[in-house]
């Protein structure tokens, strides 16, 4: 018993946490054609299959514009109103931070139903205005406490600086504050998108018939077994969630450091 | 208009929209279901409106309801359980391990970034009848045909267990930091052991993120429809199963929304008690 106990106990927690997704990663390069074990060869024949296949593509299609639409709605409510949360001395600043947060303190699925039942009340049945709706309330708390974060940080005295030298608040926005602010809006669009791509729970309640997301595609190829196909898709979608934000952290450094120079 | 009172009206302006948005998709929707839970369903046209006491009388009453909801608060607290028990360890060695500390941090978040489907479901590869565990055991000869691992009580808490941990983890390791580790060497100095110390020092001060981390794996744990039925059996339904269930197969929505506030009010009702004692220093005191 001892640290080298502690560290041995770690590396089997990180294996537990990462193994099962390093399988579906192996053996979605697998050549056998159950896609199982034994690896049998290194082929890529799996990734073609889901090229060639149209619902698997129409549904990444659906999840992307989906994502894309996300991101954009729920970054701009969220920066306008953490800069509100942030520049300004306003009553009831907790309150108001905690109806903004509210609906990640609900549970999901609880959202999931009230939000279906009230806009279909409403004549907006299950489509795909009701799944954007579902996903821009879902994951503006997620922008909101990224960006707020982030902001938090900005000096004040640079928009002042802008003001005191004649520009209009509107000028100062956009040629200061949004610059300045870039790298938060980029955080914030970014992590609504990756939601939004992975959601399942609510989606499964919002999506109309014969509409699918990629997760939802997967879920239902799942009812058959577990494909090959569906560990090709899994990879795809890891690369996309985890390569995405990597990506993007790279290329704001090095705007930083051109910044800096 | 004035300067002080355009002033005094711009963050409102910048709010209204995230405001409004949170009102009308999220708290009216609430209220919402708070009245549907009192209709009653139809069997052909639309649900009868009213104020009928039926759907909330059945999801309180029914033995069913009843064994479902102790079920998942069951599953949910052996978790949470689970979650700690992997989790605390990992976070120390994070927390006090020098060199590779960014390194750990980093895989921790990683987790965050890949689909909850796919996590859920790589367990299939490992668990499944032509799974690297079948296949191991038989190319070694422990046995000769594939044994049935998989669609039980047992994989959904593996499966949640998988999914939560980085949350505690997190969490954990939050709280840990914050210890100053001259605290701990304090102790000793006095004649304390590694161990009465971590005991008596650290694990105290670490309890925050303790709590925090398992009021989120349970709470999360509890809400989850999708994990069941990727890797439960058809007797290992969920609270949120039954919601699910009602909603989208029976189109039953006067009752899906008793049980969907029935969920909220019991995990609600959790966190509220959370807020109310945990003010932290009320748990520490009770241990010491």
């Amino acid at each position: 018993m001892g640290w080298a106990a502690i560290r041995a106990y770690t590396i089997l927690v990180y294996l537990f946490m990462f193994l099962p997704v390093a399988v579906v990663v192996l053996l979605s390069f697998n050549q056998n054609q159950f896609g199982s074990f034994p690896m049998t060869g290194f082929s890529i024949r799996w990734f073609e299959a889901l090229w060639n296949n149209d619902a698997v593509m129409r549904a990444f299609r659906t999840s992307l514009i989906l994502g894309l639409l996300t991101a954009l709605i729920s970054t701009t409510l969220g920066v306008l109103a953490s800069l509100a949360l942030v520049r300004y001395a306003i009553p009831g600043k907790n309150l108001i931070t905690t109806i903004l947060i509210a609906p990640i303190l609900v549970p999901e699925v609880v959202l999931a139903v009230a939000l279906l039942l009230f806009l279909n009340w409403l004549g907006i049945g299950k489509s795909f205005a009701l799944l954007l709706a579902g996903h821009v309330i879902f994951t503006l708390p997620f922008v909101i406490l990224v960006v707020q974060a982030r902001l938090v940080s900005i000096r004040r005295d640079v928009e002042e600086a802008a003001l005191s030298l004649g520009a209009s608040p509107v000028q100062t926005f956009f040629s200061v504050t949004l610059p300045l602010l870039m790298p938060a809006v980029a955080a914030g669009a970014l992590f609504a998108f990756t939601i939004s791509f992975d959601d399942i729970t609510g989606t499964l309640f919002w999506k109309p018939g014969g509409v699918e997301t990629v997760p939802t595609q997967i879920f239902s190829m799942l009812r058959n077994s577990i494909s090959p196909e569906i560990n090709a898709l899994g990879t795809v979608m890891i690369v996309i969630t985890v390569g995405l934000p990597l990506l993007g952290a790279a290329i704001a450094r090095q705007i930083s450091m051109k910044r800096g120079m | 208009m004035s300067v002080e009172a355009r002033e005094k009206r711009q963050p409102w302006i910048l709010l209204s929209p995230a405001l409004g948005a949170v009102a009308l998709l999220l708290l009216i929707p609430l209220v919402f279901i708070v009245v549907y839970s009192f209709w009653l369903r139809s069997a052909v046209g639309p649900d009868t409106v009213g104020f009928h006491l039926d759907n909330w009388q059945r999801a309180l009453t029914d033995p069913f309801y009843r064994y479902i909801l102790l079920n998942t608060l069951k599953i949910a607290a052996i978790t949470t359980f689970f979650c700690a028990l992997l989790g605390y360890p990992a976070a120390y060695f994070i927390t006090r391990s020098s060199g590779n500390k960014l390194i750990l941090l980093l895989l921790l978040m990683l987790p965050f970034w890949i689909s909850y489907i796919i996590r859920t479901m790589s367990w299939i590869n490992i668990l499944g009848s032509s799974g690297a565990l079948n296949t191991a055991l038989m190319s070694m000869g422990v046995i000769s045909s594939p044994i049935q691992m998989l669609y039980n009580e047992a994989t959904v808490i593996l499966g949640l267990v998988h999914f939560l941990l980085p949350f505690m983890v997190l969490n954990i390791y939050v709280s840990l930091d914050g210890i100053d580790t001259n605290l701990e060497d304090a102790a000793t100095s006095l004649g304390a052991t590694r161990w009465q110390a971590f005991l008596q020092v650290t694990l105290p001060l670490s309890l925050p993120g303790l709590a925090a981390g398992g009021l989120l794996c349970f709470v999360l744990g509890a809400g989850t429809y999708i994990t069941p039925l990727i890797l439960g059996g058809p007797r290992d339904a969920m609270f949120a199963n039954l919601v699910f269930e009602a909603i989208i197969t029976q189109l039953n929505w006067p009752m899906g929304s008793a049980l969907s506030l029935l969920l909220l009010i019991v995990l609600g009702a959790l966190v509220a008690v959370y807020n109310r004692f945990l003010g932290m220093s009320q748990l520490t005191k009770g241990l010491g």
